[in-house]
C-alpha cells in the first residue's frame, strides 16, 4: 500500500499501575503496550488482530490520546500528539474519531438521537442551529437510518441500528479517521455483515481511513488492506492482508489462522489443526525474550532470552521472531 | 449415506410441540413457537440461531430452568422414556447434572465464586452417585485431568477467581461430565473464550463424545464453529425450526432463504477476499411480536402472498428424507425442478 502516512506511532509504551492484594497493598504494573511501531497510511483499514488482553484496544486509545502514553510518539501532522493535554487535543478531536463496542453502552440514554448526533457538530461549531436539523438528516440518511429516528431514544432501538448511531456521531464532526474498536463484535451475524459494508461505502465515500480492531480474522481478512497481529503488548506481525493471510511468517499467526474454524464441513474433516497448549501469560508478568516462548511449538533458548528486533522480510511484511529466516535492511 | 436402508435411529430426547410464553404488560407473548426437535443416541446436535431466537430458552426450559415470567405453554420434552416437562421435582433432580449435564455461557456467573472447584465438582458425584467425599475427590482429579487442567490435584483446592476463563470453561464442562451424563447441553460453551482457547475446548468435546459415547446439544451463534463439529444441524429464527439436516447436506444444499443469507454473511478464509459481504437486511422480529405467517416474510427476498398469511410447517425437502425445510418456496422449487 503506497500513500503518505497519516500516522506515525514510534515505540509506544503504555503501562497501567495497578494496586493488588486484599487491601491494595501490592503495587505491580501492567504491560499492556510495549514498544510497537506502525504507520497508519492515508485511506486505509489498518486491523489488529489478537486475543483478550493483547493490547490492541489500547493501542487504540493510546494513539488518540483516550490513554496517556507512558512513552513512544504518536505522530499526526508533524506534531506528537502523544503529550498533548486535553485542551491541545480537543480541536484534534474533529479529525480523530472513535466507534466502540458495545453499542448498548455507548449512548446515553437521556439523549435522543439526534441530540446525540448533534452534540459534536455544535461543540466544534460545524454549522448554525439553523442548520442542525438538516446536518443530522443526512447523517442518518448516510448510515442508513430514516431521519425520523432522529427523535427516538436510544432503548426503542435494536443493536445494529444503535451502532449505525454511534458510526454517525463518529462521522458528525468530519473526521479523518477512525478507531473501530470491536465495533461490530457485540452484532449478529446477519447484523455484522451489513454494518461492515456500511463502513466500507463510507470509507469510499469520505475518505476515510481505518484503524480496525476486531479478533475475527475471517471479517478482518475481507475489509483490510493491511493487518497487525499482536501478543501480550507486542506487534508480533504486520503485513498486506494478502502477504499475512498466505504467507504467514509467525509462529503465533499461523497458530491464529489454524484455530479459526471455517463454514465448511468438508474441509473441516480433513484440515490438520495446530491447537496452541495453555493460556495467554498475565501481562503483569510477561515472558522474557519473545512474549510467546512459552507457548510457541518451535522455540529455542534465545526466544527465552533476547527480545525478538521488529524486522522486514519483504517490502511491507514486518515481523519480530528470531527464527524467521532472511530480512531486508531498509 | 442412504437413510432407506439404515435402521431408524433411536431418539434420546424427543421435543415435540414445544411452546414457550413470556408475561409482559400487555399480556402474554409467544416467543418459542412449537418447536420439534429430536437427538439421536451417540449424535450431535447443533442448534444455531441469533439472539433473541429462542435457542437457550428452549435448552433451559427442558431442565425447567426458566426465569419467573417465562413459562412453557404446550409441548412434551421425551427424555429416555419419560416427559421432562411433566415429571415429578424428585425425579427431575435425578436427571439435572446426572443424566443430563449442562455447560453454561458464561462461566464467571455460573461457578459459585466462593467454593472450591473440587468440592463444585464432587456435589453432583455424592449427590447422584453416593459417592464418598474422598472417592469423589479421586474422580473429580480424573475428571480435571481428562479436561486437559494441568496438575489436576492442587487445582481441587483453587477457587474460581484463581483461574482463566478457559480454565473454568474447563471446569464447567467437568462438572457437567461429572456424572457420565447420555446427553450434555452445551449453551454458547466458548462464546467468550478466544479462538486459540476455542479450538482446545471443541477438539475435547469431540474427543469425549467418542471417549464416552454420549450424545452432545450444542447451542451457538457461530455456524463456522459448528461445521466441523455436530453430525446435524437445526436452525432457528424467532422461535421456530426452520431448517433442520445433516450438517454436510446443511452446508452443501442450504434451502431456507435465512439458512442462505446466513451463510452467505460469513466471511470466510478460504474464500478470495471481496470487499462487500452480502447481507440480510432489516432485522429480527423482537421476541414476542413475531409477525402473522412465515416469521422469516417480512425480510425475505422470496416471500410471496402465502407467506404472509399462513406458517410454513417444518416437512422433509421434496417428501422424504433427513432434510427437512419450513419454507414455501423452497419446497416448490424443488418439487418444480
Amino acid at each position: 500500500m503506497q500513500g503518505e502516512p497519516l500516522l506515525k506511532i514510534e515505540n509506544l509504551v503504555k503501562h497501567f499501575n495497578v494496586r493488588l492484594g486484599a487491601f491494595g497493598e501490592r503495587g505491580a504494573t501492567v504491560h499492556a503496550l510495549d514498544d510497537v511501531n506502525f504507520e497508519i497510511i492515508e485511506g486505509e483499514t489498518l486491523s489488529l488482530v489478537g486475543e483478550s488482553g493483547c493490547g490492541k484496544s489500547t493501542t487504540g486509545f493510546t494513539i488518540l490520546n483516550l490513554h496517556q502514553a507512558t512513552s513512544g510518539k504518536v505522530i499526526y501532522k508533524g506534531e506528537n500528539i502523544a503529550t498533548f493535554d486535553d485542551k491541545a487535543m480537543r480541536p484534534l478531536r474533529r479529525d480523530l474519531q472513535i466507534v466502540f463496542q458495545d453499542p448498548y453502552s455507548t449512548l446515553n440514554p437521556r439523549m435522543t438521537i439526534g441530540e446525540a448526533v448533534g452534540e459534536p457538530i455544535l461543540f466544534h461549531k460545524l454549522c448554525t442551529k439553523a442548520e442542525l436539523p438538516e446536518r443530522i438528516n443526512r447523517l442518518l440518511t448516510d448510515v442508513g437510518l430514516p431521519p425520523r429516528f432522529a427523535g427516538r431514544y436510544p432503548h426503542e432501538l435494536s443493536g445494529g441500528q444503535r451502532q449505525r448511531v454511534a458510526i454517525a456521531r463518529a462521522l458528525a464532526c468530519e473526521p479523518k479517521f477512525i478507531v473501530c474498536d470491536e465495533a461490530i463484535s457485540a452484532l449478529d451475524v446477519s447484523i455484522q455483515a451489513q454494518i461492515i459494508n456500511l463502513l466500507l461505502d463510507l470509507q469510499e465515500k469520505y475518505g476515510l481511513t481505518y484503524l480496525f480492531i476486531a479478533h475475527d480474522l475471517a471479517v478482518v481478512r475481507h475489509i483490510s488492506d493491511r493487518v497487525g497481529v499482536m501478543y501480550l503488548g507486542r506487534l508480533a506481525e504486520l503485513a498486506t492482508r494478502e502477504q499475512l493471510f498466505a504467507n504467514p511468517l509467525h509462529p503465533y499467526t499461523k497458530a491464529l489462522l489454524s484455530a479459526v474454524p471455517e463454514a465448511d464441513p468438508v474441509l473441516e474433516k480433513t484440515r490438520h489443526r495446530q491447537v496452541l497448549q495453555g493460556d495467554v501469560p498475565s501481562p503483569l508478568n510477561p515472558p522474557t525474550g519473545c512474549r510467546f516462548h512459552t507457548r510457541c511449538p518451535i522455540a529455542q533458548e534465545v526466544c527465552a532470552q533476547t527480545i525478538p528486533e521488529w524486522r522486514q522480510i519483504e517490502p511491507g511484511h514486518m515481523v519480530a521472531c528470531h527464527l524467521v529466516p532472511g530480512g531486508l535492511h531498509a | 449415506m442412504n437413510a432407506m436402508t439404515m435402521p431408524a435411529p433411536e431418539r434420546l430426547l424427543d421435543v415435540k410441540g414445544l411452546s414457550i410464553e413470556i408475561d409482559t404488560r400487555r399480556g402474554p407473548a409467544t416467543i418459542v413457537d412449537g418447536i420439534n426437535l429430536h437427538v439421536n443416541k451417540g449424535e450431535t446436535l447443533g442448534i444455531v440461531g441469533e439472539s433473541g431466537c429462542g435457542k437457550s430458552l428452549t435448552m433451559l426450559s427442558l431442565m425447567r430452568l426458566l426465569p419467573n415470567k417465562i413459562k412453557v405453554k404446550s409441548g412434551t420434552a421425551n427424555f429416555a422414556g419419560r416427559d421432562l416437562l411433566t415429571m415429578s421435582k424428585s425425579e427431575l433432580r435425578k436427571v439435572r447434572g446426572g443424566q443430563v449435564g449442562f455447560v453454561f455461557q458464561d462461566p464467571m456467573t455460573s461457578l459459585n465464586p466462593v467454593m472450591r472447584i473440587g468440592d463444585q465438582i464432587c456435589e453432583p458425584l455424592i449427590y447422584h452417585k453416593n459417592m464418598k467425599r474422598s472417592d469423589a475427590r479421586i474422580r473429580a482429579t480424573e475428571l480435571l485431568r481428562l479436561v486437559g487442567i494441568p496438575s489436576p490435584a492442587e487445582r481441587l483446592d483453587a477457587f474460581p477467581h484463581e483461574l482463566s476463563g478457559g480454565m473454568r470453561q474447563r471446569v464447567m464442562i467437568a462438572i457437567g461430565l461429572a456424572c457420565d451424563p447420555e446427553l450434555l447441553i452445551a449453551d454458547e460453551p466458548t462464546t467468550a473464550l478466544d479462538v486459540t482457547i476455542q479450538a482446545q475446548i471443541v477438539d475435547l468435546v469431540k474427543e469425549l463424545r467418542v471417549k464416552l459415547g454420549m450424545s452432545v446439544v450444542w447451542i451457538t451463534h457461530d455456524l463456522a464453529l459448528i461445521a466441523g463439529l455436530v453430525d446435524r444441524v437445526a436452525v432457528l429464527y424467532a422461535g421456530t425450526v426452520v431448517e433442520d439436516a445433516p450438517v454436510e447436506e446443511l452446508f452443501a444444499r442450504p434451502s431456507h432463504p435465512y439458512t442462505r443469507g446466513l451463510l452467505a454473511s460469513i466471511p470466510k478464509l478460504s474464500d478470495v477476499a471481496a470487499n462487500r459481504l452480502s447481507s440480510i437486511g432489516g432485522t429480527p422480529p423482537e421476541p414476542g411480536r413475531r409477525p402473522q405467517g412465515c416469521p422469516f416474510a417480512p425480510r425475505c427476498q422470496l416471500a410471496e402472498d402465502i407467506c404472509r398469511q399462513s406458517v410454513p410447517p417444518l416437512e422433509p425437502l421434496g417428501g422424504s428424507g433427513p432434510h427437512r425445510v419450513a419454507c414455501f418456496v423452497a419446497q416448490r422449487q424443488l418439487e418444480a425442478a
